[in-house]
């Protein structure tokens, strides 16, 4: 009982949030309208964190394992990506380096001044 | 063997979850962010595929349901979010500044490389993702018209580089503070990077974790707004 009462109420906001997004015009995935509403529904103390800890650990142990037929096809399609791979590699690499950076460096000087007040 | 994988709803799910089980295997054994799971995984199915000549159609047939668990999984980030509160309450105004300024940091580096390299709007959506966690990235992808497997594919080059460089980028960034190193390695490679973080220290890991689903959220406005700039 205990996990089917944890991975319903999981469920049960996961549809809340494709319900959502269909009646808020912003092009979000309804994945994410859940993610808040269950943050909200554990704040408010709604739902208890002992309910769904056990199913969102499971989850989350698995979640890896659903990105491997989206990898798959892109072996699959190759071909119609050999222009666009450095690019990608560029992009991808410098952009890593620069957020990093900048977020790191950022949060550092706040952390720093409210330290010295 | 194309025949059964073909026929059967379960096949592919069961290769998948065997293949990513021997990556996470070789991931414990030796450590190295190179030996990802994830990529491990990939290239044993393909591996497989091609030795039994299955074609992609019959492995999809058999594989796809295990994607529609995608949802709830994002959902249950939140569990993990709400379990960081007191460490996100404590570091509240770091923490909004950090993601929100790494952030927006690599939407616009990203825009401008793309004009750069002259993308064409399919390309440049497809990876402006690429720094936040692939369920949110891969969602993101999609609804703003990209190619959800490309950005998958970025997103987890993007987090092994992270992985790898953690800890020599802040070194020569001289970020020495914990808790802006573990905001530095989550909002710029999500979970794959937030698994180092935690390796480096607790208050690292845990701002890291922080870092990632917050990054996530800020990405979906953020790219929203700026894809209609391009």
């Amino acid at each position: 009982m205990k996990h089917l009462r944890g991975f319903g109420i999981i469920l049960f906001v996961s549809a809340a949030g494709e319900i959502l997004r269909r009646f808020i015009p912003l092009p979000v995935p309804g994945s994410i309208y859940g993610l808040a509403l269950l943050f909200v529904l554990l704040c408010l103390k709604l739902v208890k964190l002992d309910e769904v800890k056990a199913p969102a650990g499971f989850l989350i142990e698995i979640m890896p394992v659903m990105f491997i037929p989206a990898s798959v096809g892109l072996m699959d399609r190759a071909e119609e990506l050999r222009a666009f791979i450095l690019p990608l590699l560029v992009i991808v690499a410098v952009s890593t380096f620069i957020v990093l950076g900048v977020s790191g460096l950022s949060s550092q000087a706040v952390i720093r001044g409210k330290r010295d007040e | 063997m194309n025949e059964a994988f073909a026929s059967s709803a379960l096949l592919g799910t069961v290769l998948s979850l065997l293949c990513y089980y021997i990556g996470a295997k070789v991931k414990a054994r030796f450590k190295t962010a190179f030996a990802n799971p994830l990529l491990i995984a990939v290239i044993l199915v393909v591996a497989f595929m091609m030795f039994f000549k299955i074609d992609y159609e019959s492995y999809m047939t058999s594989a796809r349901y295990i994607s529609w668990f995608l949802t709830p999984a994002t959902v249950a980030l939140a569990v993990p979010l709400y379990e960081k509160l007191e460490h996100l309450k404590r570091n509240i105004a770091a923490v909004l500044i950090g993601v929100g300024a790494g952030t927006f940091s690599g939407i616009l580096t990203i825009f401008l490389l793309s004009k750069l390299f002259g993308l064409e709007k399919a390309e440049f959506v497809t990876l402006l993702p690429k720094s936040v966690t692939t369920a949110i990235g891969i969602a993101v992808s999609e609804e703003l018209g990209g190619y959800p497997s490309v950005t998958a594919a970025a997103i987890v080059i993007t987090g092994i580089l992270g992985n790898v460089c953690a800890e020599g980028a802040c070194r020569v960034f001289r970020i020495t503070e914990p808790a802006a190193k573990g905001l530095a390695i989550g909002t710029a490679s999500h979970a794959i990077g937030t698994s180092k973080a935690m390796e480096i220290g607790e208050t690292e890991g845990a701002m890291s974790s922080l870092a990632l689903v917050l990054s996530g959220i800020i990405t979906v406005a953020g790219a929203n707004i700026i894809t209609d700039l391009y």
